[in-house]
């Protein structure tokens, strides 16, 4: 994309640079302080609530000229949430923006860790919805605050343990609670808890912005991220009895998709990056049709 | 006006220092006055009853001890379980809020208040266990299964939310609750208020026997003199927001000599 797409009315990447210094401060008090909550002073976005106001906001402000910047949603590069963010920053800041995992330097994401391991030099970007891991147990937003303050994380562990009664096991899947650094418990966003132990030690920088919420905070990298669990139910993350139907990729997220009414299903990446790129590199899968040439 | 009677019985677990001792303590609203100048010790595995009629300040004063509520003046001190005395209002936030959910116990008069009414009671139980670091699912659940019955719940209530407990099964699951982590002083505020007169002498036997076993002290808080006499080796009086009269909960009860202890044991009424 060059300048003269670029809508020359905004300032680069839509916010204005106050704004930008503004949550680029929180940005840093919350690598300072792994996990824990930073508020701030969260801005109307040209996009509903619910939509990645937060994590638009945080892409704005680390975003330079020179960035590389793809965006996903549930791991899909082509669904609405990831093609109109991604139009968005070719349009107000006009950089370089890609589908490849590897290729970019920031990754925005709605609720997936891409399948191929993150670099040194990329920035994953969550969109979260509620950052409070403690918000459902506990409603008092002044109580929750010194539950963190204190240390005081019994209280996540009694949800597990309702899983269990429940359930059998720990029934939780996504925005599955984690303790990061052995000090603060924080929400990963609704990923899928099969992305959890990406999350631990990561060579990237991982940051949540959540925009109704006004919070902002971060994974530095290689930083310790340990899933919450009991010691008799240790945590373990989702298993699939069949390869991706179209790239026959195993130990990755697999998406389930309904073919027909008489119970016909078949299950795909939840990364189309990382499942094009296997196709690409001839791995077939029992569903996948034969390539034109 | 200390209260320096110790009780000499076989089932106290008597020691020579008070475990809580509370110097002149007051509390204001503006104007008004909650409770003022309070003074007592309660010495281990003691129960000391507060008695008086609504107003009178036995809640207000419940609240000060156990840090729910900042006197205006006054100490409160409290024997760690190191043996040393220190000031409540002198610890951090956080050793305050660790006492209370490993030394100290708190039974409030709606069981709504004290317990999660959204997790099931085995979680309940369970609570206070997993904030002091257990981390073992079938050991929780077999202390919670083991509490349930020594507050006669069945075992298969243990998946059961409290919403679907009778008052009564609330109140004991309220009060397993508070047991779990063996603390060593409880706080009682009318325990018995709003259940049925047969519900109550249970709850009451109950409470006895644990208290008797476990070697608890217990402040309790009533306005009823037959849970006092029942439960407590020592009473307080309160009247408009001042103690009146103190002793031996048989002394005062059998020979009050304060007229307005006169008056509220007269008004018993005699079945």
């Amino acid at each position: 994309m060059n300048a003269h797409t670029q809508v020359s009315n905004y300032n680069f990447a839509y916010l204005d640079e106050q704004t930008k210094r503004m949550i680029r401060r929180a940005i840093l008090k919350a690598i300072a302080v792994p996990g824990y909550q930073v508020p701030f002073a969260s801005r109307e976005m040209p996009m509903p609530y619910g939509w990645g106001t937060g994590g638009v906001q945080v892409t704005a402000s680390i975003l330079g000229p020179d960035d590389v910047l793809k965006v996903i949603d549930q791991g899909a590069d082509d669904t609405t949430n990831a093609v109109s963010i991604r139009k968005f920053f070719q349009k107000v800041a006009g950089v370089e923006t890609t589908t490849s995992t590897e290729d970019a330097t920031i990754i925005q994401t709605r609720h997936r860790i891409p399948e191929a391991p993150l670099q040194e030099d990329q920035i994953l970007v969550y969109q979260v919805p509620i950052p409070e891991p403690l918000r459902f147990l506990e409603p008092r937003e002044t109580e929750t605050r010194k539950m963190h303050a204190l240390e005081e994380y019994g209280l996540m562990h009694v949800k597990l343990y309702e899983d269990i009664a429940k359930n059998g096991h720990i029934a939780t899947t996504y925005a599955y609670p984690v303790k990061v650094e052995g000090r603060y418990v924080m929400d990963p966003s609704p990923t899928p808890k099969f992305d959890n132990p990406k999350m631990h030690m990561s060579p990237a920088l991982q940051l949540f912005g959540a925009g109704r919420e006004k919070r902002i905070y971060a994974v530095p990298p290689h930083t310790e991220v340990i899933s919450l669990d009991f010691e008799d139910h240790p945590f373990e993350v989702q298993r699939f009895d069949k390869p991706c139907a179209l790239c026959g990729a195993e130990q990755v997220y697999l998406d389930e998709v309904v073919l027909d009414d008489r119970g016909g299903r078949m299950f795909v990446c939840s990364d189309t990056h990382h499942c094009e790129s296997r196709q690409a590199a001839g791995h077939r899968g029992e569903m996948s049709g034969e390539v034109l040439s | 006006m200390t209260v320096s009677v110790r009780i000499d019985q076989a089932s106290v677990e008597a020691t020579d220092l008070p475990l809580m001792s509370v110097r002149s303590v007051s509390k204001f609203y503006g104007q008004r006055i909650g409770c003022a100048d309070v003074d007592f010790d309660i010495w281990p595995g003691e129960v000391l009853a507060i008695v008086g009629e609504s107003g009178s300040g036995k809640t207000t004063l419940l609240n000060c001890i156990s840090t729910r509520l900042t006197p205006t003046a006054g100490t409160v001190s409290y024997r760690m379980r190191d043996g040393e005395m220190r000031d409540l209002y002198g610890l951090g936030e956080a050793e305050r809020r660790l006492l209370l959910r490993t030394d100290w116990g708190f039974v409030h008069q709606n069981p709504a208040d004290g317990l999660r009414m959204t997790v099931s009671a085995g979680a309940n139980v369970g609570e206070r266990l997993m904030a002091v670091g257990d981390r073992h699912y079938g050991k929780i659940r077999a202390t919670a299964t083991d509490w349930l019955g020594r507050v006669e719940i069945d075992a298969d209530r243990i998946d059961d939310q409290p919403r679907a407990f009778s008052g009564g099964m609330r109140q004991r699951l309220q009060i397993a609750r508070n047991l779990v982590t063996a603390p060593r002083l409880v706080f009682m505020d009318e325990p018995t208020g709003g259940l049925d007169v047969s519900v109550q002498a249970r709850l009451l036997d109950l409470l006895r026997g644990l208290v008797h076993d476990l070697g608890l002290a217990v402040i309790i808080v009533t306005h009823d003199l037959a849970v006092a006499r029942l439960l407590s080796h020592r009473m307080m009086v309160m009247k408009d927001g001042r103690v009146i009269e103190h002793g031996l909960t048989d002394r005062l009860l059998d020979d009050p000599q304060a007229p307005y202890t006169q008056l509220l044991v007269s008004s018993i009424l005699q079945v």
